[in-house]
């Protein structure tokens, strides 16, 4: 149980630091990191090296951005074995949809509520 | 003066005046607030699969991801999940949750500029890159598993 939570905080934490590490070298914005680490997900799910890493540290694995890569193209590999030709376009989203939606949705009620403060710092 | 050397003075100029990040701290507090976050994550999961033992692993985990996204779309309406993100950098932007910040908060910016023109259509500033690009290469990943 415990143990459980130390990998999962030593995985996810790491991926984060590559993430930090890029942002002190390159100067890259943060939507440049979300795409990158997207495609990186994915590539390595497609390859079945992202697998291992999940069954390793659960949470710490799939609550990165990687995650949500490796979700896509999970979602298109599976949606092909039934559907064939059309799962190449279906599978992505219909894996992933749950998390846009939720986004999406959570964003446009919460901002309708709440204004933006002027930032003090 | 020709324009190579003013650019090579310029640049040297912009990096003297440009804030320095302290390197070594942020990786730690990247390190602990995205180590963290992603525990938060496995607890919800445990949490949800004592509620429903009936639950699978796989459903657990997407409703894991939803309840994050939440949280992070709510702590930031309210203004604390920026405040995170100052000092944890990396730590607050590569999680899910920090996708649910990045759409979540230009949406609250531009409410201003209206409903459909401001915050609908800015809501994708960020999320929009990675939603096409993820869509592209899942397409790429599936072409290339179809000829296999």
């Amino acid at each position: 149980m415990l143990l459980t939570y130390l990998k999962v905080f030593l995985v996810g934490g790491f991926i984060c630091m590559l993430g930090q590490i890029l942002i002190i070298k390159t100067n890259m914005t943060s939507s440049r990191i979300l795409v990158l680490f997207v495609c990186i997900g994915a590539v390595m799910e497609a390859f079945g090296l992202y697998d291992p890493i999940v069954n390793f540290a659960s949470a710490g694995a799939t609550v990165p951005i990687t995650g949500f890569g490796r979700s896509l193209a999970k979602g298109a590999i599976e949606s092909i074995k039934e559907k064939g030709l059309l799962g190449v376009l279906t599978g992505g989203l219909t894996a992933t949809a749950g998390g846009i939606t939720g986004a999406v949705i959570f964003a446009y009620i919460f901002s309708l509520i709440f204004s933006s403060k002027t930032k003090k710092y | 003066m020709d324009s190579i050397e003013r650019n090579k003075k310029y640049n040297a100029y912009v990096d003297a005046k440009k804030p320095q990040t302290k390197n070594f701290p942020t990786l730690i507090y990247a390190y602990l607030v995205g180590g963290f976050i992603c525990m938060i994550g496995q607890g919800i999961q445990d949490t949800l699969l004592a509620i429903f033992p009936t639950m699978s692993t796989e459903s657990a985990g997407a409703w894991m991801l939803i309840v994050l996204i939440f949280l992070a779309s709510f702590l930031t309406a309210i203004g604390v999940y920026d405040r995170i993100g100052v000092f944890a950098g990396a730590g607050s932007i590569v999680p899910i949750t920090g996708f649910s910040n990045s759409i979540t908060s230009p949406a609250m910016e531009f409410k201003k500029e209206g409903i459909i023109f401001g915050l609908c259509v800015k809501m994708f500033t960020v999320a929009g890159p990675v939603i096409v690009n993820g869509l592209a290469i899942s397409v790429i990943v599936g072409i290339i598993y179809l000829f296999l």
